[in-house]
């Protein structure tokens, strides 16, 4: 398939990233010749095989419903570029 | 007595055993390495006073009898595991601000150990990248010389400020992350040993992800016994990681009696292409004979879809690394760019805090996992994926291991990386992405010198949860090799 700049502004708004008018040039350039070399997937027989998701053996565990820690909110927005007792806060923004 | 930086683990453990040397002796010691190969940017973030300090505790909890399996080791971490109170920053502008406010599991298990922590060590973006150039705070140097001498060489990548640190002496150990060959290909570019342990050896709690189903701590060190000893330290179940294994963990160091008589090596034709570099394959072919000679029975065997492993892993790492990045909004985490909506303030904020390459791998996976594309794309990979997997299943019914190059040349010059397309650039991962797929354990150790005197690791590949089939035949091809080469004593000028 051939990429073009319409839909890497597409896929941009998506993934909520603002691309310049030369980065959605480069960057469609060089995603359309990613997916060129990916095609050679589709000369795999893959008939019948399930899709292979994860590695782990593990399966879901259960662990007692109990609260193990607490009182954390001054620590963990402490990195936030703006929070109020132990809320982030955004710009207000009036639609 | 030599210097203390030029020590392996293991030998720096008996001599503090025998009160020979003290941890701050060692600790100052690599401190004042680090100090003279600042250039080589091995570090983003020295901790000089708290290793002195971590170091002086270490010796008072040695006098008291008081002993952990590493006791007093200096070792460094890279810079994706986050450690409590010092800055993380997964070599990015959007978080080189970040301070977590916990520990890994990992990095808290290696400090339980009686480690002592240097500092954070240099990666690509994210982990994003074979060459540490991704990063935001600059390229790591090799710190082993081109023909002329100077420092053009990348270090691989993405642990390549490990790697660099570890081959240099700024660290006895340091930890890596390893994706689709983050740990092995840059552990080859600086002749040091370095193993990714099986998925779900080692918890991923605490260290900023890239690709869910893909990452895995590691350790890299100086040689096949201390990555043993470290990753003894580093691997076991975790309750904060459900990949996590419950499987109990051997001590590996066991592993290593040298005797490999009777072993069945397998070696992957598929891996053997025609223009296959000429130093890999003779380092390839040394390694073989090295092995036979051990008494090994070497077998060939073949992985019929190890072609399609690099693009198959484009698609999975950069679809789960496009989900995992979506946390970064300027909300959380430090950085923030304002906007006149909300949508523009995460657009604005993304766009300023991430490097091209992180952009270009978010991109292509927000397409794959797009309406529309994603059976074509996403499901199809993964499909593949399990093909790949069974290859390497049905091998394992033969043989005990897999003696395949760790990566396809030796260390690039930053010229010669820079003018790469990014599928060139992917190419690098060519031997280390199958084993990824598979979440097979896989160590690279340095066996040779190419003819411009660089050194070539090769890979060891075991079946899920034998690593220590893959430390017991490290270890004797270790020995066969006796590769004891080092880039010379860094100096600057």
């Amino acid at each position: 398939m051939s990429f073009d700049t319409k839909q890497i502004q597409s896929i941009a708004r998506l993934a909520r990233l603002k691309l310049s008018e030369a980065d959605r040039e480069k960057f469609a350039g060089e995603i359309d010749g990613i997916l060129n070399w990916v095609e050679q997937l589709n000369g795999v027989d893959i008939t019948g095989i399930e899709p292979l998701t994860s590695i782990a053996a593990e399966t879901n565990r259960m662990r007692a419903d109990v609260v193990t820690d607490g009182d954390l909110q001054a620590e963990l927005t402490a990195n936030a570029p703006e929070s109020v007792m132990g809320f982030y806060v955004v710009p207000k923004m009036v639609e | 007595m030599e210097n203390l930086v030029d020590l392996h683990i293991h030998e720096a453990l008996d001599l503090l055993k025998k009160k020979e040397i003290s941890s701050v002796e060692l600790t100052q010691s690599h401190l004042n390495e680090m100090e003279k190969a600042a250039f080589l940017n091995a570090y983003i973030t020295p901790t000089p006073e708290s290793a002195l300090a971590q170091a002086a505790e270490s010796d008072r909890r040695r006098a008291a009898g008081i002993c952990g399996a590493l006791e007093g080791i200096p070792i460094a971490n890279k810079d994706l595991y986050c450690t409590k109170g010092i800055k993380t920053t997964a070599a990015s502008k959007i978080l080189s601000q970040f301070i977590p406010p916990y520990e890994s599991t990992v990095s808290e298990k290696l400090k339980h150990a009686g480690t002592v922590m240097l500092g954070k060590l240099n990666t690509d973006q994210f982990a994003m990248g074979g060459s540490t150039m991704t990063s935001w705070f600059g390229v790591t140097k090799n710190p082993w010389t081109d023909e002329t001498g100077a420092y053009s060489l990348v270090p691989g990548g993405s642990s390549g400020g490990s790697a660099a640190a570890v081959s240099a002496g700024l660290c006895m150990g340091a930890t890596g992350t390893d994706t689709g060959g983050s740990i092995r290909q840059p552990a080859s570019f600086c002749g040091v040993t370095g193993i990714k342990p099986t998925y779900g050896r080692c918890s991923r709690y605490g260290i900023v992800a890239f690709a869910s189903s893909l990452d895995q701590a590691g350790p890299m060190a100086r040689d096949v016994q201390d990555c043993a000893l470290l990753l003894n330290n580093m691997a076991g179940f975790d309750p904060k990681d459900s990949t996590v294994s419950e499987l109990p963990v051997p001590d590996f160091t066991a592993a290593l009696t040298g005797d490999i008589r009777g072993k069945k090596i397998g070696i992957p034709a598929e891996y053997r292409s025609d223009n296959l570099n000429a130093d890999v394959a003779a380092a390839w072919d040394k390694g073989i004979r090295l092995l036979k000679e051990a008494g090994a029975e070497i077998i060939d065997v073949s992985l019929p879809h190890t072609k399609y492993a690099l693009p198959v892993y484009y698609i999975v790492a950069c679809a789960e690394a496009s989900s995992n990045l979506s946390r970064y909004d300027g909300v959380r985490y430090t950085t923030r760019v304002n906007g006149n909506t909300l949508d523009e303030l995460y657009e604005n904020t993304r766009t300023d805090g991430f490097g091209a390459e992180v952009i270009r791998r978010i991109l292509l996976g927000t397409f794959v996992l797009s309406a529309g594309f994603y059976d074509a794309y996403y499901l199809r990979a993964q499909r593949v994926r399990r093909l790949i997997y069974n290859d390497f299943k049905q091998v394992f019914q033969t043989v005990d291991a897999l003696l395949a190059p760790a990566a396809p040349t030796p260390a690039l010059t930053y010229e010669a990386m820079k003018n790469m397309s990014p599928v060139d650039t992917y190419l690098g991962d060519v031997f280390t992405t199958p084993a990824s797929l598979a979440g097979l354990p896989a160590l690279s150790l340095p066996v040779t010198l190419s003819k411009t005197g660089l050194p070539i690791g090769l890979q060891i590949i075991g079946n899920h949860f034998d690593e220590n089939t893959v430390f017991h035949v490290a270890a004797a091809l270790e020995t066969a090799a006796n590769f004891n080469k080092r880039p010379h004593r860094v100096v600057k000028g």
